[in-house]
């Protein structure tokens, strides 16, 4: 792999620009790896990142029904943030939000991190308890959170309205260390620095059987033939039911549809990430000059990769309230995606009733901000089947009652 | 916008009149049961992509809880019936497998 650099651009200004290599490579798939992940989104293309980088397991391929990052990765409204209330999130979100901060020098790939601040407003007297509780976890599980006053929310983001008729902003809760990054550069880079190890990454691969024996797994078949391995690692978001049902267990997960949706292009105006969890908007501006806005989930199951047009309309109706400018505004484009929720809104990182096939999924509403750390936690449960990080995370949390609430504790907005 | 019609008041709703209630026709497995049949009946789920029989009640409406069977990856909807049963009843399950003939109920 030729590394990319200023000097890389100078070489290259003088020759047409002819010299660039393809980031990644689209091989033929191989009859047998050491590990296949399926999934080729952030969180697939991260566990195989470190299972090859922390745990020298290379011989690894990851299939991918669509494209590369087609799926929730470039769906998102790319925030991250690691001010969570449990112990176990702020552990997983924290190690991801830290690894954001060099994934630009590690994957050496602009990622374009730009960590100007996440604040979450509070607009009832509930919601100031709340996240005056969530600092004060957050001050203990070593994640840099503070609740600020309305006159600082006002200083950091003048184009708010303080007093809405409805809701006034009464503080927020503030991470300075969060932001936004480039959400399809996490998936290049990934897949880039995966091929360099000398990964396969083979898109356009529909997986349509899990094969086992005795209970233990023994490869995937798939639209381009059958790939065995001692390791499958299942990281397909919305799609997870559709795979465990061939590996032959249910899961405790509903995949429901969330939008979000774009303005024109405008000039600067707003350089923090802002959510207002109690009329369930939240908004940042991308570099493009862009109002990025996400709100609330479909209520109902949905694989069709668009939502009802009344929860645009209800996001959009709250945002105007806390940010008047916004009714000038048009919007431009809206989309949806699969998201897999769980019953406690937490993830599930686990080993599963089928020996060898580990599962990755129900991030639900908010796992963009999660992908470096989810990565990392389920190459080491792949590789040496526990990982601190997801120990909190299995499948046997439902059975045993042991929740990781974080539906009240984040809100429902991630 | 999805439109389902009541079968208790025969009111074409929208679904802003009406909240989701998921997977239809569960099981329940109260005190006494075993651990694993419990967790199944609290928490786990078919989710299909597919058809899918699902409950739904007319929040703005009548109040009642209803159910439908849907399709999840093309929103087409197969018809409602009344909540008071265990399976789905011979015309829905009809309409159904006109249109998806390997259907088979859960």
């Amino acid at each position: 792999m030729r590394r990319y650099s200023a000097f890389a651009i100078a070489r290259e200004a003088f020759r047409h620009h002819l010299g660039w290599e393809r980031a990644w490579k689209s091989p033929t798939p191989k009859a047998s790896y050491d590990a296949v992940i399926v999934g080729a989104g952030g969180h697939g293309l991260a566990t195989a990142y470190y299972l090859g980088k922390n745990h020298g397991i290379t011989n690894v391929a990851v299939i991918e029904k669509g494209w590369l990052g087609g799926g929730n990765t470039g769906r998102n409204t790319t925030i991250i943030r690691s001010n969570y209330l449990q112990d176990a999130s702020a552990a997983i979100y924290e190690k991801a939000r830290s690894l954001y901060e060099t994934m630009s020098q590690d994957l050496n790939y602009n990622v374009m991190f730009s960590p100007r601040g996440v604040m979450m407003l509070a607009q009832t007297e509930h919601e100031v308890r709340g996240y005056k509780r969530t600092a004060h976890a957050n001050s203990l599980q070593g994640v840099e959170t503070s609740f600020i006053s309305p006159a600082r929310v006002k200083e950091l983001c003048p184009i708010i309205s303080l007093e809405g008729p409805r809701y006034p902003v009464l503080g927020a809760l503030w991470q300075a260390r969060g932001g936004t990054a480039r959400h399809d550069a996490v998936a290049w880079g990934y897949a880039r620095a995966c091929s360099d190890m000398g990964m396969d990454i083979i898109q356009q691969c529909e997986v349509t059987g899990i094969r086992s024996e005795a209970g233990q797994v023994t490869g995937v078949e798939t639209t381009k033939g059958a790939i065995s391995c001692k390791r499958l690692g299942i990281v397909v978001a919305g799609h997870s039911g559709v795979l465990t049902e061939m590996a032959g267990f249910r899961l405790p997960i509903e995949s429901v549809a969330l939008q979000a949706l774009v303005s024109e292009p405008i000039k600067p105006c707003m350089d923090v990430v802002v959510m207002a969890n109690t009329v369930h908007g939240y908004m940042s501006q991308s570099d493009k000059g862009e109002m990025v806005i996400g709100g609330g989930a479909d209520g109902y199951n949905n694989y069709t990769q668009r939502g009802s047009f009344h929860h645009i309309e209800e996001t959009v109706r709250a945002l105007i309230e806390t940010f008047p400018m916004l009714s000038r505004l048009k919007m431009l484009r809206q989309w949806g995606g699969i998201v897999d929720m769980t019953g406690d809104r937490s993830p599930i990182l686990s080993k599963t009733p089928l020996e060898g096939c580990f599962i990755n999924c129900g991030w639900g509403t908010g796992g963009f901000k999660a992908i470096p750390g989810s990565g990392w936690g389920f190459a080491e449960l792949m590789a040496k089947d526990e990982s601190p990080l997801t120990a909190e995370f299995g499948l046997n949390r439902f059975r045993e009652g042991r929740f990781i609430d974080e539906s009240v504790a984040a809100g429902v907005a991630h | 916008m999805l439109t389902l019609r009541c079968p208790y008041c025969g009111f074409d709703a929208d679904e802003t009149e009406l909240t989701p209630g998921g997977e239809a026709h569960l099981k329940r497995y109260g005190p006494g049961s075993d651990d694993a049949e419990f967790e199944a009946y609290l928490f786990h789920r078919a989710n299909p992509k597919g058809v899918h029989l699902e409950r739904w009640r007319h929040a703005y409406g009548c109040g009642k809880w209803f159910l439908a069977a849907r399709d999840t990856a093309t929103l087409e909807v197969f018809g409602t019936y009344s909540a008071q049963t265990l399976e789905p009843p011979a015309e829905i399950v009809a309409a159904i497998k006109a249109k998806r003939p390997d259907w088979s109920a859960p």
